[in-house]
């Protein structure tokens, strides 16, 4: 069978059995935008094995933070302009994710962070190219405190309708515990991820 | 093609050999389901979430068709290219001509359930096409040369000395070495290196939103990402019931999915693909394989609505005590036990009888599917059809007849309770072959308990 064929059978014969349309839920009564959102952030960012900086100071102040953190680390890399000029990087970013094989430290801006589960939201455009969050060691995310929301219902408010590619929550670093449950942070990506919020 | 296979009592009985194994299995499960518990606990508005997330479902399966169309209208305008699959052949054939047009003969895949229902791995080998599965679990069950044995926790019913042993013979690390730390790490050199030279990756789909035509993909490890991002072809297999309508919905969805899972307020990653990114392919094949025959069942079309949280599994007393692989289908427990028989009834005639009916997967279901109902429902099907074995079928007898009578059902409340009090499944007796060797499985709630000494006295 060709595939248009069975595209038109399938739909053919979802319309014969689907049962009666009913109504979608209000979703309103989920919004309450009173909760301590930056506590809650770097609490939950906490349990979910990443780490929080809270903090006023310039991207200069960040990276001299990072660097502290990460003394032995060498190739860090970023696509966002104000951290490529405090950090001098040069090149431009190359089309393909294997290039990024031995970036130890990836910075990345985020449009915003949700306080109930410690996720960033990242855009392909934040990210330069689509692998960096992922290939890279350790994972370091610049967020304003403005921009925290309490819940997921928030931060799909504020996703709207902005256009992207691609986009991902990103909560604490990649982690696994497929070996008799125990936990073991840097499965495939990233073994840290740091949040900066930026007061 | 189907492998001629021992019934779930049997296979069960197989697992229950090593006490050990089958205490440490239930009691890890049980875990799992005590932390779904506390992240669930913190939530007040916990009831509500799985109220709008079954009303969204629900509504989906109303509007199915339309929401198809406007997702794969969406997606088209994205450069996806949109592929329908009627079964499971169709969609296999669909990934192995994606891989010749690319001249390719290996694939890094990410978990997908779909395809472990649709045997990709097995019908790509054939053909001469390597599959490496990157979820830590998928890979040590595939060098393990088994199925994954639940859906969200591949290899569950492994010790880590058995997956020490494993990466000692496939990876070669050193004999004896079962620290998961060691493991892991070790897995993550191997894969780092098959994701940097592969050059299609299969993922599957979480949740598919019709407004946007974009597919989201949640995983705690980052493989289907490091797959998709580092490959020139992205295929992406979903199932026709993962469509939700608004990118909205997945506020709902997200917030409820690991949370019933494993306790996490959310994986780490929950990624949206939309557009392929410049020059690459992004592939998305739609699968029917018998889930608009499901629709089409009044009874048993709330199934479609899972989500793939596993929560019903780690809560069911017969499923911790009996392993995934008992199940003989790529889905265990109870939801898998609902799912099958639609696949084929003959073959999981077994399934739904595989249960005690509690309805403890019922109350943690996060889209409140009545598991427990249908699997009582397809238990009548299934006899009426004549698929039933003979002890099955005095187990109905005795059930049916309990039934019929007004005055047992009135003392007996909730339906529910009702049936189990009834049941003779639910009891350690000669007509239940799945309790053969063992005494009742630790009791998940107080009442269970209670009831359990109850019966056991009466015996
Ligand atoms: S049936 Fe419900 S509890 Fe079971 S896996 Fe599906 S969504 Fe989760």
């Amino acid at each position: 069978m060709s595939t248009s064929t069975s595209r038109d059978s399938i739909l053919g014969k979802v319309a014969l059995n689907k049962p009666e349309s009913t109504p979608l839920p209000d979703l309103s009564f989920f919004i309450n935008g009173t909760a301590a959102v930056t506590e809650q952030f770097i609490t939950i960012l906490g349990n979910i094995g990443g780490k929080a900086h809270h903090r006023e100071g310039t991207i200069d102040e960040v990276i001299s933070t990072i660097k502290n953190d990460f003394p032995e680390l060498k190739r860090i890399y970023s696509s966002d302009p104000d951290v490529r000029r405090a950090l001098d990087l040069q090149f431009v970013t190359p089309a393909s994710g294997h290039a990024f094989e031995d970036v130890d430290v990836a910075i990345i801006k985020a449009h915003f962070g949700v306080a109930e589960n410690g996720a960033v939201w990242i855009t392909d455009d934040l990210m330069g190219n689509r692998a960096l969050p992922f290939i890279c060691q350790h994972l370091v995310v610049i967020v304003d405190e403005k921009n925290l929301v309490p819940t997921m219902h928030e931060a799909y408010k504020k996703i709207g309708s902005s256009k992207y590619n691609y986009g991902a929550f990103i909560a604490g670093p990649s982690k696994t515990a497929d070996i008799e449950q125990s936990l073991v942070l840097g499965a495939h990506g990233p073994k840290s991820m740091t949040v900066f919020i930026m007061a | 093609m189907k492998e001629i296979h021992a019934e779930h009592a049997e296979l069960a009985g197989e697992f229950n050999k090593d006490e050990d194994r089958v205490d440490w299995h239930d009691e890890t499960l049980w875990w799992i389901r005590a932390k779904r518990d506390k992240a669930v606990n913190q939530l007040p508005e916990w009831e509500r979430l799985r109220d709008a997330a079954s009303q969204i479902k629900d509504h989906v399966l109303g509007n199915l068709d339309t929401y198809l169309e406007q997702f794969e209208a969406n997606a088209l305008q994205n450069g996806v290219k949109v592929h329908w699959a009627a079964n499971a052949e169709e969609h296999n054939k669909i990934v192995y001509q994606i891989m010749l047009d690319q001249g390719v003969l290996r694939m890094v895949k990410s978990k997908s359930m779909l395809t472990e229902e649709c045997h990709l791995n097995e019908y790509l080998k054939e053909h001469g096409i390597e599959v490496i599965d990157s979820d830590l679990g998928e890979r040590i069950v595939q060098l393990a040369e088994e199925a994954p044995s639940h859906i969200v926790l591949p290899c569950i019913h492994k010790k880590k000395e058995e997956i020490g042993e494993l990466f000692h013979i496939h990876l070669g690390t050193e004999k004896g070495n079962s620290d998961p730390q060691f493991l892991t790490n070790t897995a993550r050199i191997h894969l780092r290196e098959i994701f940097l030279t592969r050059k299609v990756a299969l993922t599957g789909v979480n949740f598919a939103v019709a407004e946007t035509g974009e597919i989201v993909v949640c995983t705690n490890e980052g493989n289907a990402d490091m797959g998709a991002h580092l490959a020139n072809v992205h295929i992406a297999s979903m199932g026709i019931e993962k469509i939700i309508p608004k990118k909205e919905h997945l506020g709902v969805f997200l917030r409820l999915l690991t949370r019933s899972a494993t306790g996490q307020p959310i994986t780490t990653y929950s990624s949206h693909f939309k557009t392929p990114q410049n020059g690459r392919e992004m592939h998305i094949i739609i699968v029917d394989n018998g889930r608009t025959r499901q629709l089409g069942r009044p009874d048993f079309r709330n199934s479609l609505k899972c989500i793939r949280c596993g929560a019903c599994m780690n809560t069911c007393p017969v499923y911790r005590r009996s392993g995934g692989h008992s199940y003989h289908n790529a889905i265990a427990g109870p939801i898998g036990s609902i799912l099958a028989p639609n696949l084929d009834m003959k073959d999981y005639a077994d399934l739904p009888f595989a249960s005690t009916l509690c309805g403890s997967c019922s109350n943690v279901c996060p889209v409140k599917i009545d598991i427990h109902q249908q699997l009582y429902k397809w238990r009548q099907v299934i006899v009426k059809e004549g698929y039933a074995t003979k002890t099955k079928k005095v187990s109905m007898q005795v059930m049916s007849n309990t039934l019929s009578s007004p005055t047992a059902y009135h003392l007996a409340g909730k339906m529910g309770r009702f049936v189990i009090k009834y049941a003779p499944f639910a009891v350690n007796n000669r007509l239940n072959p799945w309790y053969k060797q063992r005494d009742l499985p630790s009791a998940p709630e107080q009442s269970f308990g209670e009831w359990y000494k109850e019966n056991r006295k009466k015996q």
